[in-house]
């Protein structure tokens, strides 16, 4: 009885140290939006798929999630299995190894399928650092009403002179229809994004090949009186501290006639559960002045996995599966085509069901008429298109922006704002050592 | 006439008070009303005050997603735990700077508040490396022990100036009885402090509870308590407003409560004694 007693004690003991060992559990940090929530919500399938492998989620905001994966990563806290980062962060948390190469995922998964321009920006010296979850561009969203009324039709790649002639054609003030609605908000992701890829297309840009802070160019004074002009005829008041959720309010609810922002906020202003306007709104390619770039910006969410972790194995497996063209199948049989994430490979576009999307194919060209490693008309030493991938930029950037912010808001002259930004941006250059 | 006047002032103080308190806490009025609307509706212009189709989606949404008992457990267990075990500490330690004060009494209570000047970022790195290599990173221990020492400083201050009012002549007469030490702080001290104790646990654990730059920053999915829950549901690009509000009003509701039913200490505490 008592050796019964034991070799049934041991052989319970072995199992549950044989089921500790092939249990792993996946910690995946991931930001707050549609397309993440929908992917928490499938993921039981893969679980399914992979008996072995349990999934915990740590959803948390932008920012915070920012600090908080790059505080675990630099420090090699070993707390994540799979991270969410965006374009900004693969090519520098590449170049130090902080990140696994994903070369090796299998060939079903079909790197080659990825769109270039987004391919281009997730690799560092020929590897692939992180799989696209979902990519943006950004583009103009227009009400086809007011273009109708103010008797102008905006063609598929406008100028700027044109929508600056729109804008002020649509504004009607009394009624409370502002022609344009731009960013505001200092910060390195806010006004700065926008500025940064609309000076690409104003033939300016941040530095030139030695690294020096060019706001002293003609390119980027254009650049901001053009963008501070066109605001104060045709904007909405207090423009200076409107964000991307700002702009869709007032887009949503009939205020704005023209609206240049993410690609991804086309889904949001065409639904009319949520948007007044759902029925009414175009799409165009960002404009240019006709020196060769748009003003448009390229940014993809993405999946990488630390070098710390201790489930590589089961963190390529996941990140396969959740960038996988079987996903994209997963997710239109059970919320349907439009509930697709965007902007990753070639054949969702040349998917049938998905080219009825009416936003579908502006997204793709904006997509692929923006290029990270060669965004301004100017040679330029730093990649990204509406931010430098260099680990200062966040810092610098967001100073900058609360120049420009203050331009905006009329506290400060376009002049002192660019002398500002100019003297702060060489000054934090030459303390990193560049 | 001179009754009248205090009356007329009476009913301004009143007023006043009235309106300040409404204005405080009207976001958070606000917060619980949106959490009862659409997405919709919570952008709505003009918004609608209580005249909308009432709906208790959102709540659905968030219990769906989101394991709130898990969270509020955490909270619980990190704000208590934390309080308590700086109540062990400082006790003690507002015992000795209120009854036997050295040279350098104020001294030591002034560096002590000191560590409250440092922006917590400035050490995050520090503790972060310590916490890995003990390997308590996403543990409620750590947070526990961190936010134990953030709030010492506050706890001592407090019981140090409710001590003060304690007149040193009763425990005297307490050592005089053949009282030890241990049984002077028990059984003397610290029944007549127990009002004051009493207010500083209560601040302690609505500081502890919506403490949010370490509770975010040192957990990952084990220990993440109510406010890691919220920041789950706050999006830069995307209108959650409504899913928002509601996972705000989740995450507020206990110590909200809490705090109405203690309402008397904690003002007793906030204004008690001469320093504060």
């Amino acid at each position: 009885m008592n050796t019964t007693l034991r070799a049934l004690l041991g052989a319970t003991a072995l199992c549950t140290v044989a089921s500790v060992a092939s249990a792993q559990t996946l910690t995946i940090a991931t930001v707050n939006n549609g397309d993440m929530v929908r992917m928490q919500g499938l993921a039981s399938e893969f679980e399914a798929q992979n008996p072995g492998i349990e999934l915990e989620w740590v959803t948390l905001e932008e920012n915070v999630l920012r600090q908080r994966v790059t505080t675990d990563i630099a420090t090699n806290g070993g707390q994540y299995d799979v991270m969410t980062i965006g374009t900004y962060e693969v090519p520098i948390w590449g170049k130090q190894g902080w990140l696994l190469s994903l070369n090796d995922l299998p060939e079903e998964w079909d790197a080659d399928d990825l769109l270039p321009a987004i391919r281009d920006g997730l690799t560092v010296d020929g590897e692939l650092y992180a799989a696209p979850f979902y990519g943006e561009s950004s583009m103009v969203m227009y009400r086809k009403d007011l273009m109708e009324e103010a008797g102008l039709e905006m063609p598929d790649a406008p100028t700027w002179d044109f929508i600056r002639e729109a804008a002020a054609a649509m504004t009607d003030r009394e009624n409370e229809i502002y022609g344009i609605c731009l960013r505001g908000k200092a910060g390195w992701g806010e006004n700065m994004a926008f500025l940064t890829a609309m000076n690409n297309s104003f033939g300016g840009k941040w530095f030139d090949e030695e690294w020096n802070a060019q706001f002293d160019s003609e390119a980027w004074a254009n650049t901001l009186n053009f963008y501070i002009d066109m605001m104060n005829e045709s904007g909405p008041p207090g423009a200076s501290n409107n964000g991307f959720n700002e702009n869709l309010t007032l887009f949503q609810t009939g205020k704005c006639g023209m609206w240049i922002d993410a690609t991804v906020a086309a889904s949001f202003v065409s639904n009319p559960d949520d948007s007044q306007v759902a029925d009414q709104v175009g799409y165009a390619l960002a404009p240019d002045n006709g020196l060769g770039r748009r003003g448009n910006w390229l940014w993809a969410w993405s999946l990488a996995i630390p070098a710390g972790t201790d489930s590589p194995e089961a963190a390529k497996a996941f990140v396969q599966w959740a960038t996988s063209k079987e996903y994209t199948a997963l997710v239109a049989e059970n919320e349907g085509w439009a509930n697709v994430p965007p902007g990753t490979r070639t054949s969702l576009y040349e998917n049938e069901n998905y080219a009825d999307i009416p936003f579908a194919q502006m997204t793709l060209d904006s997509i692929n008429s923006a290029d990270p490693t060669n965004p301004s008309v100017d040679p330029v030493p730093y990649t990204g298109v509406q931010f430098v991938a260099i680990p200062e930029f966040q810092g610098i950037a967001t100073a900058v922006g609360q120049q420009f912010s203050a331009a905006l808001a009329g506290q400060t002259s376009v002049e002192d704002a660019l002398a500002n930004a100019q003297e702060l941006t060489t000054n934090e250059m030459e303390d990193a050592g560049y | 006439m001179a009754r009248a006047v205090t009356q007329k002032r009476k009913l301004i103080a009143t007023l006043a008070a009235w309106t300040i308190g409404m204005a405080i806490f009207f976001p958070i009025f606000w917060t619980i009303l949106t959490s009862f609307k659409t997405e919709a509706e919570a952008i709505s212009d003009p918004p609608s005050l209580f005249w909308f189709d009432w709906t208790l989606e959102n709540y659905g949404v968030v219990n769906e997603r989101s394991n709130y008992p898990l969270h509020f457990m955490n909270s619980v267990i990190i704000s208590v735990g934390s309080t308590v075990l700086g109540l062990i500490i400082a006790v003690p330690a507002a015992w000795s700077m209120a009854f036997v004060p050295g040279k350098r009494t104020k001294d030591v209570l002034m560096w002590m508040l000191s560590t409250k000047m440092l922006p917590p970022v400035g050490v995050l790195i520090p503790i972060y490396l310590i916490s890995r290599n003990l390997g308590v990173l996403d543990s409620r221990v750590a947070l526990v022990v961190v936010l134990t020492l953030i709030n010492l400083p506050i706890i001592v201050w407090m019981l140090y100036t409710y001590f003060k009012e304690i007149p040193g002549e009763i425990l005297e007469a307490a050592r005089m009885d053949g009282a030890t030490l241990k049984s002077e702080i028990l059984y003397v001290l610290t029944p007549m402090a127990v009002p004051g104790i009493a207010s500083t646990v209560l601040l302690n654990i609505i500081l502890a509870w919506n403490e949010a730059f370490w509770t975010l920053n040192l957990t990952a999915a084990k220990a993440a308590p109510l406010t890691a829950f919220i920041a789950s549901y706050s999006s830069p690009e995307g209108l959650f407003y409504a899913k928002l509000s509601a996972a705000s009003t989740m995450a507020i509701a206990p110590i909200l409560i809490m705090g109405w039913f203690s309402q008397k200490q904690l003002v007793r505490g906030l204004t008690f004694g001469a320093v504060k």
